[in-house]
Parts: C-alpha cells; structure tokens; sequence
C-alpha cells in the first residue's frame, strides 16, 4: 500500500463541552481525491482549521509527507506542500487578478525579503502568474482587480493561487458554494484536469460534485467518521443514506 | 511620467531651491519653517511605511523623534560630538526600539495596537522626562553634531540642504519598497492577513521587519530635529506628536508615496497662516488655530478619503 500523503491519527478537539472532533482517523493517498461529507455542524470545517494550522487539536497527530506537522504553524505547512482554499473566498480584493497570483507565486520562490527590485518588471514572476491564470481559464481578466471578478471567477483566482503554491495536496474548502450550475461544472472540470498534479481532500455539499470527483468519501457525523469508503458504497450504504442523504439516497 | 508625480516633482524642485528663494526675498523664518517640513516629512513618510502600507496605525511614532534626538543630545552632552558616531548610535536604538515594540504589539491588531505603541512612547516620554541629568523636564541644550571639514550644521542652508537630501533618499526608498517584493507582501497583508498566511507568508516577520526599517528613519527624523534647534526634550515625543503625524500622513493620502509631503506642507501651511490671522482677528486666538484646523480635516476624512494626493488625481483625470 502507498504511505498516506496526509493522514490524520485519532484526533480530538473540544470546544468546551463540545466534542467538535470525535477520534478522528482519516488519509489521503498521492494522486487521490478524497471527499468529506456531512451535515451542518459535523465538525468539517474544524478538521480542516486542524489540518491547516488555525487551530490545535487536543490530542491526537497529523502526518504529511512523511512528516509530524501537528505542531507546525500554518506558513511552514504550506511551505511543505499543503495548499488550500477557503470556504468564504479569500482573494486580496484590490489587487489585480494577476497580482494575486503573482503574490502566490512569490511565496513559493523562498523569502521575500528583497526591498529594492520592482515586482511590475519581475518577468518570471508575471509569466508565472499568467500561466496559473490560463490553467484556470482566467487568462484574459489578468488586469481587473479581484474585487470586480464574478463570485465564480474569484473561487478560480483562489485554484489557481492555491496551485501555484505547486502544492502536493490541496485542501478544498465548498470550492463550488454559492455557485451557479454552470459554474460548477467548470470549477468540476478544473479540478478533474489538476488531479494528476496533486491529492485532493474536498469538503463539499453539492453531491454532484462529490460524486463526479471522489475516488473516496468520507461521510463525518458529530465529529465522527461514520464511514468511509468509494462512491459506490457510499450509495449503497444503509446508514449513510439515512443520516446524510435523504431516504431517496442519490 | 504620471501627471500627479509631476505635481511632486514641482514641489521638490521648489524644495530644492527654498534656500536661495528666502534669501533673496530676505524671509529667512520661512527656511525654518521649511526645515521642520521637510524633516516631519521624513518622519510622516516613516509613518506611512507601516500604517500606509502596512496597515498598522502606531499612535507611537514620535517616540523615534525622542529616541534618535535623545540619543544625540546625550552624546553631545558627554562630549561626544561626531556626527560619524552619534547617527549610527542614534539610528540603531531606534531601530533597536522598534524592534522590540513591534515584537510584542504585532501581536495584537486593531485598537490593542495603537493602545501598545502609545504606551510604549509614553514610557519614552516619561523615561526621558525622568532623566534629571539630562535636563529632565526642560530638556537638554545640545551642541550640533560635528561633521568635520565636511559639513558645518550651524549654517542654516547647509542643514536645509542635508535635511532635503535625506528626504530625497527616504523617498526614493520608500517609492522603491512600496512595488518590491517585500512592499507587496506587506499591502497584501494589509489587504487580508489570513489570505497570505494560507499562502506561506510568515506576516508577523514582515511586519517586524517593517516597523525596524521604519524605526530607522523615524529615528533619522529625530537626528535632524535635535540637530535643527540644538535642542532635545520630552516634549519633541508627547503623544501630540505622535498625533500630528497621523494627521499629516491621513491628510496626504494614506499609502500614497508623496501623500506625507503634501500632508506636511498643508499641516504646516495651515498652522504658519492660521496663527496669524486668528491672532490678526483677535490677540491670542492664534493659539487655537486648530480649532479651524479640526473641522478641515473632518471634511478631509469625509470627502477626499485619499487625502490630498487622491485630490490632485482627481484633478489630472
């Protein structure tokens, strides 16, 4: 068996009396897409702040790429490799398009300590920041300000700052919420083409989505994992259907 | 050339030549006044390093004022008078300062901060207000530092000059820092702090480097104060100080490089007139010039939120 690109080992979170993480066991293989599903209040969104480094769980480790990281600060994370995307979109609102990317690409050239030299004329930097740009399909909005994209356009700008990162796991927080149809299905595209380049894990609602991308899924009820398995067990699994996906299933 | 840098560049080249221009039309106050613009520039573009492009709203600055003063005047006051010892000193415990005040109130944000780096230059203010050696209260009459053979501070112009040069240097790298590398990372901290954590960016160390490079030259402003009346007390870094600054640098334009200039000139502009007319109107109404100086800078803050330097943009479409 492949080692785990990111693996989680029993992890507990309180807050207060409530058990926001429940002895929580999970991984992510190289290569992989792995999506985590559950109802409102399921403890997602406090996993991924311990997986990112926001918040520190209270017992239990988290490996990635061979490494303990329990303890590391979310910048050196990121420096390893463990790239992300925000559940609420996270761009710099009045900077260009371009600029945003740039910044990304800038953070994975090593320090940026350098207090002389105009980035405006940095040729690597800008051609870099394109080409992450065309492999979102932003190529031409280089120049408009973050601010002024469609809500579908800054959730690329966010892919495409994430990936040049050159992240060898990118963690997906909704990337599709409050998305159109169509817009989704270019953000499911989009994700499909990347995942030669890295391992996925994706939190995500629309099961649409989850279906069309996951070569696992991890179902979270209470904090716990309920189940994990493909697609296609998840479908057939009697307690999945029940607690998550309605009684018709999906 | 953009034509909102032209109106700068104008202004520098009247800058340059203020010398020759009191002189010949015999205002020789006028130098001075021109002198303190030009080293409170120096100080309002320190400012705006962190609290333009940084975000970071010190309400402590004109502790570097006492600090890069003080460490002169103390100098002085042990014989030391050699410009080639007492800057470098000066200079390193500002940077020294901020340092260690950035260390402990980047840790906080928003109203914590300010409150922290106000009490830190207050601890200044106090601390040198304590020193009975040093004159306490009153302050210390220094000699000025001592450039020798090369430049004689005691001339009026000469020192003009210097003070303008330095302001020359500080803009030009302040223009330099703001599209660097590091210029970007600290606007784009500003801009949204946990975006460029998930990027990789460690913010807290940019910042504290940041406030270093700004301590430097807050310190340099200092020098020069204390080096243009040949004089040093608490007063020079009373939180009105540290306020002034604010204002200056919110008036010019928050994050625009020739904002503190315009900002300082308009500042000083106003006091230089509004004190004579007012006193013109009545005797000793001079005193409470910013009495008209406040209600401007409201209409400022609600009408040309990029201060002036938004103004001239406008102008020139």
């Amino acid at each position: 068996m492949v080692e785990p690109l990111l693996s989680t080992d029993r992890l507990v979170k309180h807050f207060g009396g409530l058990l926001a993480t429940d002895d929580v066991s999970i991984d992510v293989r190289p290569g992989e897409i792995h999506a985590l599903i559950g109802p409102n209040g399921a403890g997602k969104t406090t996993l991924v702040g311990q997986l990112t480094g926001l918040l520190a769980p209270d017992s239990g480790t988290i490996r990635f790429a061979g490494r303990d990281i329990t303890r590391l600060p979310t910048h050196a994370r990121v420096r390893l490799g463990l790239g992300r995307s925000f559940q609420i979109t996270s761009v710099l609102r009045e900077f260009s398009a371009l600029d945003n990317v740039a910044l990304a690409v800038q953070a994975h050239q090593g320090h940026s300590f350098r207090f002389l030299a105009d980035v405006r004329r940095d040729r690597a930097l800008r051609t870099a920041a394109q080409g992450g740009l065309d492999a979102v399909g932003l190529g031409a909005r280089a120049a408009m300000p973050a601010a002024a994209l469609s809500h579908g356009e800054q959730r690329q700008l966010e892919i495409a700052m994430a990936l040049a990162g050159e992240p060898k796991l990118l963690l997906l927080d909704e990337p599709t919420a409050g998305m159109g149809v169509e817009e989704s299905q270019r953000m499911v595209e989009t994700l499909r083409g990347l995942k030669r380049s890295c391992g996925m894990l994706l939190i995500e609602h629309d099961m649409d989505a989850v279906f069309a991308l996951a070569d696992r899924i991890t179902v979270l009820v209470y904090g716990r994992v309920l189940f994990c398995g493909t697609p296609d067990e998840i479908r057939r699994h009697p307690e999945v259907r029940q607690a998550y996906l309605g009684e018709d299933g999906a | 050339m953009q034509p909102r840098n032209m109106i700068a560049l104008l202004l520098l080249a009247l800058l340059a030549v203020l010398p020759l221009l009191t002189q010949a039309f015999d205002q020789r106050y006028l130098l001075s006044v021109g002198t303190r613009i030009v080293i409170w520039s120096i100080a309002a573009v320190s400012l705006n390093m962190i609290l333009g492009y940084g975000g970071l709203v010190s309400f402590g600055h004109a502790a570097f004022f006492g600090i890069g003063g003080y460490a002169v005047g103390i100098l002085s006051a042990e014989g030391i008078q050699n410009g080639w010892l007492q800057w470098p000193v000066a200079l390193a415990a500002s940077m020294l300062w901020a340092a260690l005040v950035g260390a402990l109130s980047l840790r906080t944000r928003g109203v914590y901060f300010i409150m922290i780096t106000l009490a830190f230059a207050q601890l200044v203010y106090y601390l040198a207000s304590g020193l009975e050696g040093y004159g306490g209260d009153d302050g210390l009459n220094i000699s000025r530092s001592r450039f020798a053979g090369l430049l004689d501070l005691r001339d009026k112009a000469t020192f003009y000059w210097l003070c303008f040069a330095l302001l020359c240097g500080t803009l030009w790298f302040c223009g330099r820092l703001a599209n660097s590398r590091f210029g970007t990372v600290l606007r784009g901290a500003r801009a949204n702090e946990l975006r460029m954590t998930a990027l990789g960016f460690p913010v807290f160390r940019y910042r504290l480097v940041a406030c270093v490079i700004a301590g430097a030259f807050g310190g340099l402003a200092g020098i020069l104060i204390a080096n243009e009346g040949a004089y040093v007390s608490p007063a020079m870094m009373s939180w009105v100080k540290s306020g002034d600054l604010i204002v200056i640098v919110v008036l010019g334009g928050i994050g625009a490089l020739f904002g503190p200039l315009y900002g300082a000139i308009v500042f000083f502009a106003l006091e230089e007139t509004l004190k004579p007319f007012l006193d013109l109107l009545h005797k000793g109404w001079g005193e409470y010039w910013q009495i008209v100086f406040g209600p401007l800078l409201v209409l400022i803050a609600l009408h040309a939120r990029g201060g002036m330097a938004s103004l001239l943009r406008r102008r020139d479409g």
